[in-house]
């Protein structure tokens, strides 16, 4: 079991795919680490070992007909669709929710996904720490006191702990990245588009991305080959070809043109600790051969409070689904009206309930040219922010999270203090351009991520730029707690 | 601060119910919120034309053509209350 649980994703797909191990092998030594380590840190909703083995033995069956990804088993963060798996998304609304069909994110698995389980997470994705689920919180394996951070907190964890070699989270605000960085794992956010949001339970539509959670830049470049793709389906998919993400992963960074994030390396509440970590970070690209500067986007100090109009706006939209008709909870009572207000007050958490206010307020009478069309504005300057910076360099790079993991319970009553978590992470989705998270070291004995952010569509760069930080970074990948 | 009255307008519209003691947390909560996002007012952006998709994508369509659909049934699967083939609520009124 331990020389299994010490490989790569990447590594194990290799020997499934030689032959050397099985996948019914693997998906066994996942189920075993589920069984060790689970009740300590309480990465996931629902856990499907039969399913995992079931399938395992029919992708083994398959030799010689499969994708070099299809012997690993994968964790699925409990907001995408799973036929025949109840999916709640962190919520008591849907505690009984059995979907009918798999998200588009999952189809080159096929039908016989090895799934080790349905992942924690905040409730409908939303909050940086996990603790807005329904289902209890997750606990960081790094240090069962802390979170993992979220919303993808729950598959995070699971990486962290080898519960699975790698996992699928989704990014809207920086759900995928942060809770990487909290976890000391590696989060890729794709540009918007890049993965299907099909059968994706839909947060903020403009914004929301499925993205790899892994234990190094070879796995995250091997799970978005998984992923990425054009999908009829979802309107907002690009049709744009889908390249090796392999390939260039080893070309290194000489010449490349990195420029260091004043606003997002300096601003105030980052820590000390995480600004040495990218700073030195910074220092290794330089020494590895690229040409390092200083870049600037003036309106990210905007980017914060236009996404927790934006967001909530289309939150107020997307769960007014959640009405007690077709699916989900309903609550009974003698009116419609009333049996509405009753199901979605006894089926959303605070969270919830605060960003469907929020956004309902923000799009109100009166309110809308204040605040939702001035964030779309401010959006469009984040967006003129980038593209100058990308006539200069060719990556950029700052700190994912402001801080390193936090104590359980430390920032559940001051949802400011939350939101500011994604202070660095916020700016790369209002401009749907592909963002990762790589552990560059440690801040006394927790791990730092530090993010680069790149061009639309620019994976291949972005992911050779990030193998140069995990090579540059004094941190390597083991198995906690 | 979000004045109750304002709490109690907003969550009607949302359809949401809340508890008497729920909604002067909200307002207070609100009004933080709103608080540090007037921020945004700062900026003059007279004539800045407004972001909506990131990718600037218009008016994507695909051909009407009828395609297999889920059986009636299946579809009504997770319905909490399905009647005669149809979804069944309580009263409109």
């Amino acid at each position: 079991m331990a020389e299994l649980l010490a490989l790569t994703a990447h590594e194990l797909a290799v020997k499934v795919e030689s032959g050397e191990v099985s996948a019914r092998e693997a998906a066994e030594v996942a189920n075993a680490r589920v069984e060790e380590v689970e009740e300590d840190v309480n990465a996931f909703v629902t856990v499907t070992p039969e399913i995992a083995l079931e399938r395992a033995s029919k992708v083994d069956a398959r030799d010689g007909d499969r994708k070099l990804w299809e012997g690993v088993p994968l964790v699925v963060k409990d907001v995408l669709s799973t036929r025949g798996v109840r999916t709640t998304c962190g919520s008591k609304m849907l505690e009984d929710f059995v979907p009918l069909y798999d998200a588009s994110a999952l189809r080159n698995f096929g039908e016989d996904l090895i799934m080790v389980g349905k992942a924690n997470m905040d409730e409908f994705a939303m909050g940086s720490s996990t603790e807005n689920s329904a289902y209890g919180v997750t606990r960081n394996p790094w240090d069962l006191a802390r979170v993992p951070g979220g919303s993808s907190g729950g598959s995070a964890a699971a990486v962290a702990a080898g519960e699975g070699w790698w996992a699928l989270g989704t990014d809207t605000g920086g759900s995928v990245r942060q809770p990487a960085a909290l976890c000391g794992i590696v989060g890729l956010k794709p540009t918007y588009g890049r993965v299907s949001r099909y059968g994706l339970i839909a947060f903020a539509s403009s914004l929301d991305q499925v993205g790899p959670m892994t234990r190094d830049v070879r796995d995250s470049a091997l799970l978005l080959q998984a992923i990425a793709g054009h999908d009829p389906r979802d309107s907002t998919s690009a049709n744009v070809q889908v390249p090796d993400y392999l390939s260039e992963l080893e070309d290194g960074v000489s010449g490349l043109r990195v420029g260091v994030v004043t606003e997002l390396v300096n601003g105030e509440g980052i820590e000390p600790g995480v600004r040495e970590v990218t700073e030195r970070i910074a220092q290794g690209l330089e020494d590895a051969g690229a040409e390092v500067g200083e870049a600037s986007l003036p309106h990210s100090e905007y980017a914060l409070p236009a996404y927790y109009i934006i967001a909530p706006a289309e939150v107020s939209s997307n769960l007014a689904r959640f009405d007690g008709v077709r699916y989900g909870l309903r609550v009974p009572a003698g009116g419609v009206h009333e049996m509405y207000r009753e199901t979605r007050e006894a089926g959303f958490g605070d969270e919830a309930k605060r960003r469907i206010m929020l956004g309902t307020y923000a799009l109100s009478s009166g309110y809308y040219d204040a605040y939702y069309a001035q964030a779309q504005k401010v959006r469009t300057r984040i967006i003129e922010d980038f593209r100058s910076a990308f006539s200069r360099y060719d990556v950029l790079l700052s700190p994912t999270s402001p801080t390193v993991a936090f104590g359980i319970g430390a920032k559940v009553d001051d949802p400011l203090a939350m939101y500011y978590q994604d202070v660095c992470s916020i700016p790369a989705n209002l401009a749907g351009i592909p963002a990762i998270s790589v552990p560059g070291g440690l801040s006394e004995v927790l791990p730092v991520g530090v993010q680069l952010m790149s061009d639309h569509f620019t994976e291949p760069m972005l992911l050779r730029a990030a193998r140069a930080i995990e090579q540059a970074a004094d941190f390597r990948f083991a198995l906690k707690p | 601060m979000i004045s109750e009255e304002q709490v109690r307008h907003v969550a009607n519209l949302a359809r949401l119910g809340l508890k008497d003691e729920e909604v002067a947390r909200m307002g207070e909560q609100l009004g933080a919120i709103l608080e540090s996002i007037d921020k945004i007012g700062e900026l003059d952006l007279e004539g800045v034309p407004p972001t909506a998709n990131p990718l600037n994508l218009t008016n994507v369509l695909r051909p009407d053509e009828p395609r297999e659909e889920l059986p009636r049934e299946e579809a009504l699967a997770p319905a909490p209350e399905p009647v005669d083939g149809l979804f069944a609520v309580p009263r409109i009124d």
